[in-house]
């Protein structure tokens, strides 16, 4: 079984402050789509971070494609959507220079772009459906067309994981409903690894296979049916 | 007598052509990190420099280019360190620099006319070897963003996502903010420790207004930069005036206009 992603016994708390994550075990085998949910405030952007190598556990091991997750070769590997706070959506940027962004990692940074990377750009944005705006300004978008956008620049690099944290965050209803089965299809189409990371998860509820639930350990895992036993989620509407 | 006459002029458009256009290059990259007042910490840690050239007996200039990029970096190492949040980095360079520079200036007794040339900006100071040098830095500056403009790009729109993805962006931050370091003190000459800042800002907020990409914003912010050196040169000339308030008031005109007529402009488009 090739796991994406493996956390082995992982605990973690930040200098001085209580444990966030204790003990906790994850597999996350390669094409899967997952979501991890829980409140605010249970661990789960923490976990994410372990996970992708960007904090250290306090004690575990954090794998990502079979390597250290700190120490991990051709991180482009990873697609990543940063929540939406903390993307410079109020830049001057056109759709073409957000998604060439992404590409920039699997090229190298003092490569110069060649036909190959012309085209990954070209088939992300005809990926999301935004291959006529190339030359839009982002701005001049809407939220989910804007999503839409930073999608495709995680798109652009070729990920085998995708990794989305927080996507619906400041999106109205029909746009996360939409944002949901684009993802439903995305993997579908790409057979690419999906991490969904969000306290909400109504919208890709249909589409991931496993969900995993964070409250400073992992308290669920399994099949989203299967949840509503174990935790309701007061903004979930089950179809 | 025709501006371009006199010699100190010719140095003056040289330098300043160079400082028009990379100060905004630089300052865009700033801007979008929402480090916008960072050149303003800079500039005091380069009067420290320029006070510590003046107590050493070396070239004020090469002090202050040394003080500068090390306030930059060392702004930039607190803020990824999280040793202290962006703007108390930003609050510890800037009151450090301006007072190890009271100090070292007192102490240098250099409290005089040239050190005010620093402070505000001078057309009358400026030589050719003070030229040679900002061509030098400001080219060798330019070619860095060149080389580099993907990698600052991706930076600038989604940091996080750049560093998740293998990005250097650590390295990438500290040759901005060395970048940013150099610039300060290239353009103290010419517009002046306590208003180069403005020069990296205002031509990139007037651009940001006007601009459908990163790429004409950045280019139109280099030009707004060049025609508020060129003509805020030429008022300074003939109304003998100080060379950086007329350059960073020609700046701010070009950025309110901008402001104000930006939504006139997005309604005819």
């Amino acid at each position: 079984m090739q796991l994406a992603v493996e956390l082995d016994k992982v605990s973690f708390a930040y200098p001085g402050g209580p444990d966030v994550l204790e003990g906790v075990d994850l597999k996350i085998r390669r094409g899967e789509f997952v979501t991890i949910a829980g409140p605010n405030g249970g661990g789960k952007t923490t976990l994410l971070r372990v996970a992708l190598g960007l904090e250290e556990p306090v004690s575990g091991t954090a794998r990502l494609f079979g390597e250290p997750a700190d120490r991990v070769r051709d991180r482009y590997r990873i697609g990543y959507l940063a929540q939406r706070t903390r993307l410079g959506i109020d830049a001057p940027a056109t759709v073409g220079e957000v998604v060439t962004a992404g590409r920039v990692a699997r090229r190298g940074l003092l490569k110069p772009f060649g036909r190959e990377d012309r085209e990954a750009i070209a088939e992300a944005l005809s990926r999301v459906g935004l291959e006529n705006q190339a030359s839009t300004p982002i701005q001049r978008l809407s939220g989910g067309q804007q999503q839409r956008a930073y999608i495709a620049k995680a798109l652009a690099g070729e990920p085998e994981l995708l990794v989305l944290d927080e996507p619906t965050a400041g999106v109205d209803v029909d746009a996360q409903e939409a944002f949901g089965a684009f993802l439903g299809e995305l993997h579908e189409a790409l057979g690419v690894t999906i991490l969904y990371v969000s306290h909400e998860f109504g919208a890709v509820e249909r589409f991931v296979e496993r969900v995993v639930l964070v409250r400073g350990g992992i308290v669920f895992d399994g099949p989203p049916a299967e949840l509503p036993a174990h935790w309701h989620d007061p903004s979930h509407v089950h179809p | 007598m025709f501006i371009l006459d006199a010699d100190f002029m010719q140095i003056a458009f040289a330098t300043g052509a160079v400082v028009g256009v990379l100060a905004p290059a630089v300052g865009f990259f700033l801007v979008q990190r929402q480090m916008s007042l960072i050149g303003d910490g800079i500039g005091h840690a380069a009067f420290a420099g320029v006070a510590a050239g003046y107590l050493l007996d070396v070239s004020p200039v090469g002090a202050a280019l040394v003080a500068a990029t090390l306030a930059a970096v060392g702004v930039e190492w607190l803020r990824s360190r999280h040793r202290a949040a962006g703007d108390q980095a930003l609050a510890l360079i800037f009151y450090t620099g301006i007072a190890a520079g009271v100090v070292l200036v007192s102490a240098a007794g250099a409290l005089n006319a040239n050190l005010f040339s620093f402070l505000f900006g001078s057309i009358l100071t400026v030589t050719w070897s003070d030229f040679t040098l900002v061509a030098i830095l400001g080219a060798v500056g330019l070619g860095i963003i060149a080389l580099l403009y993907r990698g600052l790009v991706a930076v600038a729109l989604d940091e996080e996502g750049a560093r998740v993805s293998g990005l250097p962006v650590g390295l990438l931050n500290v040759v901005l903010a060395a970048l940013a370091g150099v610039t300060v003190a290239v353009s103290m000459r010419i517009v002046g420790i306590l208003l180069i800042a403005a020069l990296m800002v205002l031509p990139v907020i007037a651009a940001g207004r006007v601009g459908t990409s990163i790429r004409s914003t950045i280019l139109l912010s280099m030009g707004i930069g060049l025609l508020s050196v060129t003509a805020g040169l030429t008022i300074s000339y003939y109304g003998n005036l100080a060379p950086g308030g007329a350059i960073v008031l020609l700046a701010a005109a070009f950025a309110l206009a901008a402001v104000g007529g930006a939504p006139l402009l997005n309604r005819t488009r």
